[in-house]
């Protein structure tokens, strides 16, 4: 369909919503991504799905591991069927989806991150052609969204959705029954580091055993279990279920960031990319909207990580440890970081030690007091960008001359860095030091 | 001698980051020379036997799954008729009770160590930092984040924990409730990394003896900005309100 075919209404709400966004950008509001697709949507309520209507489309969903894939996915398939309408910044409800519609020809494919709650609803309402689902747990304590119900939402929506296949991690009991009732599942062994939320059984409230080791099965004894794979994960490797093995090389960091690739991959596929150049194009991406990022903060360079909820943080502290480089950890609970930083208890902050380590963000405190009981000697500091600084300057292990030559991909960065630290903040803390990094134009 | 802390349900009451009581009593032990045990007792296993038990807040199926297990297995109350100590908070203290109402509405037995029943509230859900004056005048004011939908009514044996000075705890002015060696609250945070006071309380009652202050400077700082936080959002309050009230009148 082309924009011609689009009724009236719709064609001025997709002005609307393309100018107030080049507006709000221009005057520097913000990315200009949600106040477009707001007016648009104002003015014609079924803007979305008259956006969507004839795209291949794929949504991507789960607690974690959303925004990465969902560049993956728009990157592995362009090759296939060009250029994804994506909302790369994470814009992840329908405002945001419309504005990401809006900026790309009609019929073009679409690649959204969905949040949770949104995702029943835009199933429904959009009939996407995959849906990948990565993984449910407990995220903003404040939020009343118990991670059951979700699950259950979910799979009512996917159960009535035949039109719609499904990607699915079957290493979370929580989604893999999300997907039980859905049309043709893609179960991926894309493994599960967060048990705590997965152990009550989503089918029957009794108990889910898993498997000893990181890579076992689970299973709970009303006869719920860990359903077939049809794609896994092996060291370095991806297997097939006709027993294809294809090496996974990414520019990405972390065991996390290769099950996302491996997720994205498979989704890539059943929109009908190949798995050979779905995986050599994601293997290609550095960094995702500024995360694992190295950036320019006060004359260090900053490796910069993003963890939002326990399993996160324990993601990105299996990646920062062993390690040397000083660590800076910086913590908010405004509300879109959640109110309640009772879940920096859920984290084992306890592998930090020995590293030289600066706690920041407005509830450094909260992270203080959690440091302290978990035997990491630490510093307070107020300013994100002098913890960074002071982070460095008490360090050990890293020089000058290490630190540049490390950044050798970046020379515009590497000319003036004296250190580098890694940064991992939550999610207001982390957007509040991007604005204040320097780039470095990768 | 050596404290055994038992963490209980963590699999089912871990949703609000209150294993973290367990990690704080563990450690004022330890660095008091005071050998320490924690224990995760996960609802698979029996209850182990231990001087300290902490239950945590968690969701509405886990909270009654939990409550049937502990109610089978009785170990609880045999811990406490034998003088163990517990802190139980927000869908733990519910458990304790006499009854509390299940994610269907209908109203589930609890373990009855407490003599409180909890019923859903009728507005909305209790969201936000909760300042409280204890009961106990050794213990400073009690601070603390709540979330609950639930409405806490004390029978005749609970006596409260302490006053609200700013929230919502059990729903009529007071928070939480305390039997014996027993304490139910709504404060997470979690309660006794916010509260040393209340930790070194509980560690008293569960060694018998006098313990040495320890160098809580962190636990201070935390402290003194959670509960300034509070006054200054609730004197803007105040003076939003008065605007309102002048402008209003004029
Ligand atoms: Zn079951």
């Amino acid at each position: 369909m082309s924009a011609g075919t689009l009724p009236v209404r719709t064609r001025v709400a997709v002005a609307a919503t393309r100018a107030v966004n080049a507006l709000s950008r221009h005057a520097g509001a913000g990315s200009g991504t949600v106040a477009g697709g707001n007016v648009g949507l104002a003015l014609d309520p079924l803007l979305l799905e008259r956006l969507a209507a004839g795209r291949p489309m794929a949504l991507v969903s789960g607690t974690n591991g959303k925004t990465t894939t969902t560049r993956l996915l728009a990157v592995a398939i362009e090759g296939a069927l060009g250029r994804a309408a994506t909302n790369a910044t994470g814009s992840n409800m329908p405002a945001g989806h419309v504005t990401a519609l809006a900026a790309t020809p009609q019929g073009a494919p679409a690649v959204l991150e969905v949040d949770e709650g949104y995702l029943p609803r835009l199933v429904a309402s959009l009939g996407p052609r995959v849906v990948v689902l990565l993984n449910l747990s407990r995220d903003q304590l404040d939020r009343t969204s118990e991670v059951r119900m979700v699950a259950n939402k979910w799979r009512r929506a996917l159960s009535v959705s035949p039109a719609t296949a499904t990607v699915v991690n079957a290493d979370d009991p929580l989604v893999a029954w999300a997907a039980s009732g859905a049309a043709s599942p893609v179960w991926v062994g894309a493994g599960l580091s967060w048990r705590e939320d997965a152990v009550g059984c989503p089918s029957c409230e009794g108990r889910i055993t898993f498997a000893a080791g990181e890579d076992g099965g689970w299973a709970c004894a009303c006869g719920f279990s860990r359903p077939r794979l049809g794609v896994r994960i092996e060291g370095d490797d991806v297997v097939l279920a006709d027993g294809r093995r294809l090496r996974v090389a990414l520019a990405l960091p972390g065991r996390f960031n290769r099950a996302n690739a491996v997720m994205a991959a498979a989704a890539a596929v059943v929109m009908g990319a190949g798995w050979e150049d779905a995986i050599r194009r994601i293997g290609e991406v550095d960094e995702v909207a500024g995360r694992f990022a190295v950036v320019g903060v006060a004359g260090c360079a900053a490796r910069v990580m993003l963890a939002k909820n326990p399993a996160g943080w324990r993601e990105l502290l299996d990646l920062v440890c062993p390690g040397e480089r000083p660590v800076v950890v910086g913590i908010n609970a405004r509300v879109a970081d959640g109110r309640d930083p009772s879940w920096l208890w859920d984290v084992p902050f306890e592998r930090l030690r020995g590293r030289t380590v600066v706690a920041t963000g407005e509830r450094r405190r909260d992270l203080a007091v959690r440091l302290h009981y978990a035997g990491v000697p630490h510093r307070t500091v107020r300013d994100e960008v002098a913890a960074v600084r002071a982070a460095w300057m008490a360090g050990r292990g890293t020089t000058a001359a290490g630190a540049r030559a490390r950044c050798a991909r970046s020379p515009h960065l590497a000319a003036s860095v004296e250190g580098e630290v890694d940064f991992i903040g939550n999610y207001t803390a982390f957007t509040d030091l991007m604005a204040r990094a320097t780039r470095t134009g990768t | 001698m050596s404290l055994e802390i038992v963490v209980v349900h963590p699999d089912l009451l871990g949703t609000y980051g209150d294993g973290g009581n367990g990690v704080v009593l563990a450690q004022r032990a330890r660095w008091r020379g005071i050998g320490a045990e924690l224990v995760d007792a996960t609802s698979g296993e029996p209850l182990p036997t231990g001087d300290l038990y902490c239950l945590g807040g968690g969701e509405d199926a886990a909270q009654t799954a939990s409550a049937e297990r502990l109610r089978d297995e009785g170990a609880l109350e045999r811990a406490v008729g034998r003088g163990a100590v517990v802190l139980a908070v927000c869908a733990g203290y519910q458990i304790l009770g006499r009854s509390f109402t299940g994610a269907d509405g209908r109203a589930r037995s609890g373990v009855g160590l407490l003599d409180v029943r909890t019923v859903k509230g009728a507005g909305r859900r209790a969201v936000g930092e909760l300042l409280a004056e204890p009961a106990d005048d050794r213990l400073p004011l009690l601070t603390g984040f709540e979330n609950h939908g639930g409405l806490t009514i004390r029978g005749p044996d609970a006596a409260p924990l302490a006053q609200v000075a700013a929230g919502v705890g059990n729903g009529d002015g007071t928070e939480g409730a305390v039997l014996g060696r027993v304490i139910g609250t709504y404060l997470h945070g979690p309660a006794l990394a916010r509260n040393p006071a209340l930790a070194d309380l509980l560690l008293s009652w569960a060694t018998g003896r006098r313990l040495e202050p320890l160098d809580d400077v962190e636990e201070a700082a935390l402290r003194e900005e959670r509960i300034s936080a509070v006054r200054e959002r609730r004197a803007r309050h105040r003076v939003r309100h008065r605007v309102r009230y002048e402008l209003g009148s004029s």
